[in-house]
């Protein structure tokens, strides 16, 4: 199945998740979170979220724990970079298994 | 209404009767009167448009493609190195699928600068996705600028309505203004699928992955090469809304013939000389000395360049024993960018038939150097004997 009917006959973004395709493929380090050091899982209660303020992609969520949408994150490392307990690490890709891959 | 005036006039009045929303335009010689004359009626009040004026080609052309994407119908005009300047936002326009119309008054290339007409500014932007016309007349000018309105929004592509620099921008001639009602008869107002919208906000034309995409609402979505594959195929059948706009034209105001190609004494004509716009006028009176000399010769002007009509061109020149063109531009390199257009035209058409004429190359009136009727007569003459050479001909070359 093809695009030949789409309605529209250029790129026309519209706000929502994935219409910049699915970015999540170009992630070579993924972001894994350490609950137990991570402040609102620590502490139960709604605090930091400087992840969730700084990823430039809004792939990440202002819950707890807060949730990483693989399926977009690109791996830009930037939440791992800012968490002030370094509670997200960037793991290489290579790391996980194909099977692991395609639950996303 | 029949009035005399220069083709820089009759383009103004074609862009005043279409109700233009947006103009936007840097002067630039020759295309300068014509900006100036849309100012003019605007600040009058004549005309109910946004006169903006920009520092440079490349914001004129990008405050036309914003006005556009917001539902405007827009204008622009520029020459020469004003068009090259404008060269990223003239793709960006194409890909965008907007139906701006743009005159270009044909003006020489710098290095080094000259400011006299040949067609180099307008072929280098040959393969932009851009349609291209090229007129031989005032009636022309303003009556496509008319024609193209219609058959960009029809197909959302942009077009150029290209006419030459002096010969045509600075000549008075006598050309019918079509009447307003009837302008109006033919040209709808603009009415785009999508126009900018505050309660429908969007991200117009941004960056586009290899692969096609589902959007956000779980349809799958083009990738860049559908949507340029689109915009190539889309150019291929304009060819058919151009000849609905010709017979739609002529059905209102009774003028108007071939959308491609404009021929002269073709029929029984064993040699055709072909070339782009007043050029072509030109060589009807060669055409003529050699008729009188009992040469069958016809002239053949290509009135749409761009997306090029080549089963109508092919169709023209079947059994003719040579086709000369005539040009005012190359590609350096080569030979004339027409010459190589027809060759494929009549190779894809003709290979195989043994109708298939030889094609003469002539490369006249580089940065306006004078183009002598006489040396028209004498080079398509001596192109009807024999062919002169595999190598484009320069006529008046002074080396």
């Amino acid at each position: 199945m093809g695009t030949r009917n789409y309605r529209r006959k250029t790129s026309h973004s519209e706000h929502g998740p994935g219409d910049g395709g699915r970015t999540g493929s170009w992630r070579v380090e993924r972001p894994v979170l350490n609950k137990s050091l991570c402040i609102p899982c620590k502490r139960n209660t709604e605090a930091c979220f400087i992840c969730w303020l700084l990823c430039p992609d809004v792939v990440i969520s202002r819950t707890i724990p807060p949730k990483i949408d693989l399926e977009y994150c690109k791996g830009c490392g930037i939440c791992a970079e800012e968490c002030p307990t370094k509670a997200i690490t960037m793991v290489d890709e290579a790391q996980f298994s194909e099977e692991e891959k395609e639950k996303e | 209404m029949h009035i005399i005036e220069n083709g820089n006039v009759a383009a103004a009045l074609g862009v005043r009767l279409c109700h233009v929303n947006v103009i936007a335009a840097y002067p630039i010689t020759p295309q300068t009167p014509l900006t100036e004359k849309l100012s003019e009626y605007v600040e009058a009040g004549e005309m109910q448009a946004e006169y903006i004026p920009v520092e440079s080609e490349h914001s004129a052309l990008a405050v036309c493609i914003a006005a556009s994407s917001a539902g405007a119908r827009s204008f622009t005009a520029t020459s020469s190195n004003g068009l090259l300047y404008m060269h990223e936002q003239v793709q960006w326009a194409a890909g965008a699928r907007l139906p701006l119309v743009m005159c270009v008054v044909n003006r020489a290339v710098g290095a080094p600068w000259n400011v006299w007409n040949d067609q180099q500014d307008s072929i280098s932007q040959r393969d932009t996705g851009w349609i291209q016309i090229y007129c031989c007349d005032h009636q022309q000018i303003i009556d496509s600028v008319i024609k193209a309105y219609w058959l960009a929004e029809k197909v959302s592509i942009p077009i150029m309505v290209c006419y030459d620099g002096y010969i045509l921008s600075h000549t008075y001639m006598p050309f019918e203004v079509p009447e307003q009602e009837k302008v109006d008869k033919f040209l709808p107002p603009f009415r785009p699928d999508y126009a900018l919208n505050p309660e429908e906000p969007a991200n117009l034309n941004t960056v586009t992955l290899p692969d096609v995409r589902m959007d956000v609402r779980g349809e799958l979505a083009h990738g860049y090469m559908e949507i340029r594959y689109l915009l190539h195929e889309e150019m291929r059948t304009s060819l058919t809304a151009a000849a609905e706009a010709e017979k739609r034209f002529a059905d209102i105001f009774g003028r108007g013939g071939d959308p491609y190609v404009e021929p002269y004494l073709c029929d029984d004509a064993e040699y055709i000389a072909v070339g782009l716009g007043s050029l072509t006028y030109q060589l009807r009176v060669s055409v003529d000395t050699l008729r009188k000399e009992g040469i069958k010769v016809g002239v053949m002007g290509v009135r749409f360049y761009r997306p090029f009509p080549d089963e109508a061109v092919a169709k023209a020149l079947k059994g003719k024993k040579g086709v000369i063109v005539y040009e005012k531009a190359l590609s350096y390199g080569y030979e004339g960018a027409l010459a190589s257009d027809l060759k494929s035209a009549l190779y894809e058409h003709l290979a195989g038939t043994g109708k298939l004429p030889f094609v003469q190359n002539f490369i006249a009136g580089i940065g306006g150097r004078d183009i002598k009727t006489d040396d028209l007569t004498q080079t398509l003459r001596a192109a009807t004997k024999n062919r002169v050479s595999k190598e484009p001909v320069w006529i008046g070359l002074k080396l």
